[in-house]
């Protein structure tokens, strides 16, 4: 039984790891906490995914500093669990481990060509104009004038934004400066959105789809008649439809009237009721085939595309970003459930492949209950884990580790030298703002491994403190 | 006057826990609130009092004289979500 104070290891420093060990603190004082990151940086997608024009979103990055880092969590950057450290190692060495890995990889539309040269994963170009070092080197080819999404949520919505705002408007954002200087030069001037299911079922927030009606320059076009709602869609959106989905709706039925105008910049075109069928091209992307469907109310009462006949419509594009959702992977050491593609768990307890509970392991945010919600989702989602991680401390389910905290930085010393501590990432996070504030971006980001190691490794200037 | 969200909200609910007339809603466990798609807040209810501003870990929360242009929508969206259900219903026991 564990008597000393809980000593917790949390693999991954996104969101979901950020409001546990933040909620961790407010139930258990005493409890010393380990943030275990892949990247030199933390905080995750708020970082890496959410979008560079929405930069009032990533002040979050201060509740999460103060709730975490500046109470005393320590941060290992640039430490892989499970390749660097081991699985068991870390439960040798920590009361607890909560796992907060996310969903790394994104789900395939599963049809031919996909994997042609210039079709891309939306988590590809998310990562690659984000700046997430990984993904610097990936080309992408915007020398064709029209790409097309496939995908109707807020990634998709996020990838249009970026294709079609202007230079001007990128270069006062924090995006990468890689994917600033090609998407200058892009000579991309129509983006096809593509959805699968209807204007009624369409997975945008409302505030998303008002935000691509209103961009600079940019025309945004609806057919009226992919509005004309079949009947199953007009009785759920009147009976059971929600206030976005109604306003979504009305968004999309104002646009589908305006005028396109001749001087627009680019245009954003939304399709829907069309499933890519075919990604088509000899060595690289030439064009997609699009299918359409019908909605269908499936036996569990939910609303489904189904293709109304064979026809096939080919849209020619030199692009294709796929924005279908993200899917979680295995991780080394720890059971992993191959349908829904998460940590088998119950209520963040996870659970061994004879479905008893694994004492000490935890799971939170997407590798717990998929790729769903937005960043508030996490907090909730992270007091459900620790409360369970709480009551088993309390239940004496829980052992006290065999090693002690010098013994893990012994091994992370050994194993990994270049690790970057909280010290090493203020370090980078003050070289970056200042940076900015000579270019009047709110940020510039360090994009490679080797930039973010050499910066790590300086000491902090006192004025460049933050 | 009254306070407002803005479409940036990410639904951390740290607004609703320092709200002293729970006029910020839906509330965790609430039926919709999983499904909204942000917070929003009942002008008939607030009083004004700022604590959700202070709160608010992305500054989404406005008073409705200081509510930027580009949010200017919130202020009828914010109505709007209460004509369904009113802070009334939503808080009867």
């Amino acid at each position: 039984m564990a008597i000393t104070p809980p000593r917790v290891a949390i693999v991954g420093a996104g969101p979901a790891g950020a409001f546990a060990a933040a909620c961790l603190l407010r139930s258990r004082g005493d409890a010393a906490i380990d943030l275990f990151e892949r990247l030199p940086t933390p905080w995750g997608l708020l970082r890496g995914g959410v979008a560079p024009d929405h930069q009032e979103i990533k002040r979050l990055e201060d509740t999460f500093d103060q709730q975490t880092l500046r109470r005393g969590c320590r941060f290992f950057g640039n430490v892989n669990v499970g390749v660097d450290v081991s699985h068991s190692e870390l439960m040798r060495h920590y009361t607890a481990v909560i796992y907060a890995t996310g969903a790394q990889t994104d789900k395939s539309l599963g049809i031919p060509g996909e994997d042609l040269s210039g079709s891309w994963a939306a988590s590809e170009f998310v990562a690659w104009y984000n700046g997430h070092p990984d993904y610097r080197e990936l080309d992408f080819d915007l020398s064709a004038e029209r790409a097309v999404v496939i995908g109707n949520g807020n990634v998709a919505a996020d990838l249009a934004r970026i294709l079609t705002r202007s230079g001007s408007e990128l270069e006062r954002t924090d995006i990468a400066d890689h994917a600033l200087e090609a998407l200058q030069r892009s000579r991309i001037k129509e983006v096809i959105m593509v959805g699968r299911r209807g204007p009624a079922q369409a997975a945008f927030t409302s505030s998303e789809l008002r935000e691509l009606g209103q961009l600079e320059g940019v025309d945004i076009q609806v057919d009226p008649d992919d509005l004309e709602l079949d009947p199953v869609s007009r009785q759920w959106l009147t009976e059971e439809g929600g206030f976005t989905a109604r306003k979504n709706v009305d968004f999309l039925r104002e646009f589908s009237t305006r005028p396109l105008h001749p001087d627009a910049r680019r245009r954003i075109q939304l399709r829907f009721l069309r499933s890519p069928v075919e990604i088509r091209g000899t060595d690289r992307v030439e064009a997609i085939d699009v299918r359409r469907n019908e909605i269908m109310r499936a036996d569990d009462g939910s609303l489904r595309a189904r293709p109304v006949d064979e026809e096939v419509e080919t849209i020619e594009c030199g692009i294709v970003l796929r924005s279908v959702g993200y899917r979680a992977v295995r991780l080394p050491g720890v059971p992993f459930d191959e349908r829904y593609f998460v940590l088998p768990n119950n209520r963040g307890r996870v659970l061994a492949h004879d479905s008893e509970t694994m004492p000490g392991v935890y799971a939170v945010g997407w590798i717990k209950r998929g790729p769903t919600g937005i960043l508030g989702t996490n907090k909730r989602d992270a007091e459900e884990t620790v409360s369970g991680l709480v009551e088993d401390l309390q239940a004496g389910v829980l052992r006290d580790p065999e090693a002690g905290r010098e013994q893990i930085d012994a091994l992370l010393a050994e194993r990994k030298p270049a690790f970057v501590a909280a010290e090493g990432w203020r370090t980078i996070h003050a070289h970056e703002l200042e940076h900015g504030r000579r270019e009047q971006r709110p940020r510039v980001k360090l994009a490679s491994h080797e930039d973010l190691l050499a910066v790590a490794q300086r000491p902090v200037l006192p004025a460049l403190q933050t | 006057m009254t306070y407002v969200i803005a479409g940036s909200c990410i639904k951390d609910d740290s607004c609703i826990e320092v709200c002293p007339v729970d006029c910020i809603h839906p509330k965790p466990g609430a039926y919709d609130f999983e499904t909204v798609e942000q917070l929003y807040i009942d002008p008939d209810v607030c009083i004004d009092c700022d604590a959700c501003v202070e709160a608010c870990p992305v500054d989404a929360i406005f008073a409705d004289f200081e509510l930027p242009d580009k949010y200017q929508y919130a202020l009828e969206v914010n109505a709007e979500f209460f004509l369904e259900h009113s802070t009334a219903e939503r808080t009867a026991v």
